[in-house]
């Protein structure tokens, strides 16, 4: 008896427990309170007695004048010579120059050379493929982040997304694009049940990796040639279609997709 | 021990589980536009070129055989052939393996490719009908016949692709027997005349001695029930196309009419007209017995098995207007399903069985339409001046009919064309023939 009464509580506790971390509604949630600013009230007398840096007026001074150097010093564009359209080089200069061209490839020590002479603050300022590499992955990072970010679903995408994973715009911009790619075999009974159901893996891009009509074995069943017609239009219809308009966030969720294609209502006119 | 376990279960129902279901999206809409085809030429090597010259007066049999494809799978509605000139693969490459990607380019959704051949005083057709979206083939077949019916193969190959792509029976391989009429409209000559359905290959039956009605096939094409007057006297007849014997069909004491064969071709349904009252019988063609199906004061006319052999639809004016009704083929439990504004005539049943159609007369317009057979359903498909006598392809997706136009009070300007129009009621085509046309009627499949 004593057994059965713990076993009682102790299930009568494990639910409440549960049921308050499973449904957040019933518990309430906390307030939200900011991180506390501590803020020192500090009284300003008129004049101030901290005596004036004369170090730095001197470096404000050097500023500016570098400054008005910088742009003083920038030299007017170069005036470019038109070529002629005579200059074109004929066959022999040309390979002459590409011969020229491939010598100085040939000779690294020269390039070596150069760039012992050049001082360390323009060694900075010299092409450097590695940094340029370098930005490159960065900004691949950036874009993942902002990807990343991106496929964080929002508060209004959540509330519509409930219901069918997808938002009613995107819903009707994928079916409106099917619509047009789905050519209809007119010649369909319309009282027959009709139904293709296909499953699609999509990339994130919309592309069809696999389809898979789910109804697969009634294709080949003696007296089915109508259902058949139907499954072949409606994959004719997801191969011209692709890449699908689908979401640009959300992947995880409409990455499988299952398309019903039913004719009754054009049919039945 | 089994309490526990129980706990757990439960508190594995309430934990929520972060599973995403399978989004589905209905697609209920589509586009009617039709299917974009590819119809290659067929090959034919010069060898088998210049021998089928000589032997039928044909130049360049492959083109001309999908030519015939290609007009067949336009005049359906359904398919839209696209234009030769862009094709960028050569019919025997093609034929052999197909470069799809450049099939897609011109956005065809299916190809037709084959191959002539000319052995042994036989011409063989093979071709081949390929998926291009899905980069695969979906049909092959071959055809050997004798040279002259290089036409007949086209219209056999057509009837393959359009079923394999539509899912229901083509209606290519078929002939259409007609009313041919020449002259004035106060002196016609009316002969029976027979075609492929597309037109081509026409024989007339009759010298046009006679005046010729409402020609019907039998169920197996050879033989034609018609209502022709001979001494001034309008008599059912029976016509075998072959041997071209004909017969009047029983010795009725009146006028005999509106003859059309049960579709098992054991019989011949039939209005009979004696008195001023006009009722329907029918005659057994083995043993030649005549029984009466209505009985009825009124004008029974223009009977029409449905495809079981189980009910008959026909017009009456019982109502005190002309109508439609169905009975069981015994003539009991009649029941009128027709009841919209306007006179209803020439029940057809449909070979699928689940409509008719009938030509209508309201407000001085003819129309003709298709109703459901509990008289549900009706649908106008096209209205005319004057038109009437539908005539159901054996697929029951198209009707054949005939046109006539207005006239003055010379008779001139006056002209019968045949007319064909879809379930759609979109796809209606005029069926050229040499001479004017009216009274067509569809045979069934030559070839199954």
């Amino acid at each position: 008896m004593p057994q059965n009464l713990l076993l009682s509580f102790l299930f009568h506790v494990s639910i409440i427990a549960i049921a308050i971390v499973s449904f957040p509604f019933i518990a309430k949630k906390p307030i939200d309170i900011p991180p506390i600013v501590s803020v020192e009230l500090i009284q300003i007398a008129d004049q101030t007695n901290i005596p004036f840096a004369p170090k730095a007026e001197k470096i404000i001074e050097k500023v500016k004048k570098e400054k008005e150097k910088l742009v003083s010093d920038q030299a007017p564009p170069k005036k470019v010579k038109k070529e002629k359209p005579d200059a074109i080089p004929l066959p022999d200069q040309e390979i002459e120059k590409i011969k020229k061209i491939e010598k100085d490839k040939q000779n690294p020590k020269i390039e070596d050379n150069k760039a012992k002479q050049v001082s360390e603050f323009e060694k900075k300022e010299l092409f450097d493929p590695n940094n340029i590499a370098a930005l490159i992955d960065k900004s691949k990072e950036n874009f993942a982040e902002t990807n990343i970010k991106n496929d964080e679903i929002t508060q209004s995408d959540d509330e519509s997304m409930k219901l069918s994973g997808l938002t009613l715009n995107e819903e009707d911009a994928l079916k409106a694009q099917i619509f047009g790619c789905w050519s209809i075999p007119l010649g369909l009974p319309y009282n027959e049940n009709l139904l293709v159901r296909i499953k699609l893996k999509l990339k994130p891009d919309g592309t069809v990796i696999q389809s898979e009509i789910l109804d697969h074995a009634r294709m080949n069943k003696p007296g089915q040639g109508f259902y058949k017609v139907l499954a072949e239009s409606a994959l004719r219809a997801v191969k011209l279609c692709q890449p699908l308009r689908v979401p640009t966030t959300g992947y995880e969720k409409w990455k499988d997709l299952q398309l019903n294609f039913d004719a009754r209502e054009m049919l039945e006119g | 021990m089994k309490k526990i376990k129980l706990i757990i279960f439960l508190i594995s129902l309430i934990i929520p589980l972060k599973v995403f279901a399978l989004i589905e999206v209905d697609i209920t809409r589509g586009n009617l536009n039709p299917l974009p085809i590819a119809v290659s030429a067929i090959y034919s090597d010069k060898e088998t070129t210049d021998a089928l010259k000589k032997e039928i007066k044909v130049d360049q049999i492959g083109n001309e055989i999908s030519i015939v494809i290609e007009n067949n799978l336009r005049a359906t509605g359904l398919f839209n052939p696209l234009e030769k000139k862009a094709f960028l693969q050569k019919p025997d490459v093609a034929h052999l393996k197909p470069r799809f990607e450049d099939w897609s380019l011109i956005k065809a959704q299916a190809l037709i490719t084959g191959k002539v051949e000319f052995k042994d005083e036989k011409v063989r057709v093979e071709f081949r009908l390929w998926d291009v979206l899905a980069a695969r083939e979906i049909l092959a077949l071959a055809f050997t016949t004798v040279p002259n019916n290089w036409r007949r193969i086209g219209h056999i190959i057509s009837d393959k692709i359009y079923e394999r792509l539509t899912g229901e029976k083509g209606y290519f391989d078929t002939r259409i027997i007609y009313v041919s009429e020449e002259g004035p409209k106060t002196k016609r000559i009316k002969k029976l005349a027979i075609m492929d359905q597309d037109g081509f290959n026409i024989k007339y039956l009759t010298l046009g001695n006679e005046l010729v009605l409402t020609p019907r096939f039998n169920p197996t094409n050879q033989m034609v029930t018609y209502l022709s007057y001979f001494k001034n006297l309008p008599r059912v007849y029976l016509l075998d196309i072959e041997t071209g014997i004909q017969e009047v069909v029983g010795d009725f004491p009146g006028m005999t009419f509106a003859p059309r064969f049960s579709p098992d071709g054991k019989k011949i349904i039939m209005s009979f007209a004696k008195d001023g009252n006009s009722d329907i019988y029918t005659m057994d063609l083995e043993n030649r017995i005549v029984e009466r199906i209505t009985n009825h004061p009124s004008i029974d006319t223009s009977p029409s098995y449905s495809p079981d052999g189980k009910f008959i639809t026909f017009n009456s004016d019982r109502s005190g207007y002309q109508q439609i009704y169905v009975m069981k083929s015994d003539g009991s439990r009649v029941k009128r399903i027709s009841f919209g504004n306007g006179l209803y005539g020439t029940p057809v049943w449909s070979p699928r069985g689940d409509l008719i159609a009938f030509t209508k007369l309201h407000k001085g317009k003819f129309y003709i339409g298709v109703m459901r057979t509990d008289g549900s359903g009706e649908r106008l498909l096209t209205e005319n001046y004057y038109q009437e006598a539908p005539s159901w392809s054996p697929n029951g997706r198209v009707l054949i009919f005939y046109r006539e136009t207005k006239s003055n009070s010379d008779g001139e300007g006056f002209s019968a064309k045949l007319w064909s129009i879809d379930l759609t009621g979109y796809n209606e085509r005029q069926v050229i023939t040499e001479t004017d046309a009216s009274d067509p009627s569809w045979s069934s499949l030559l070839s199954n």
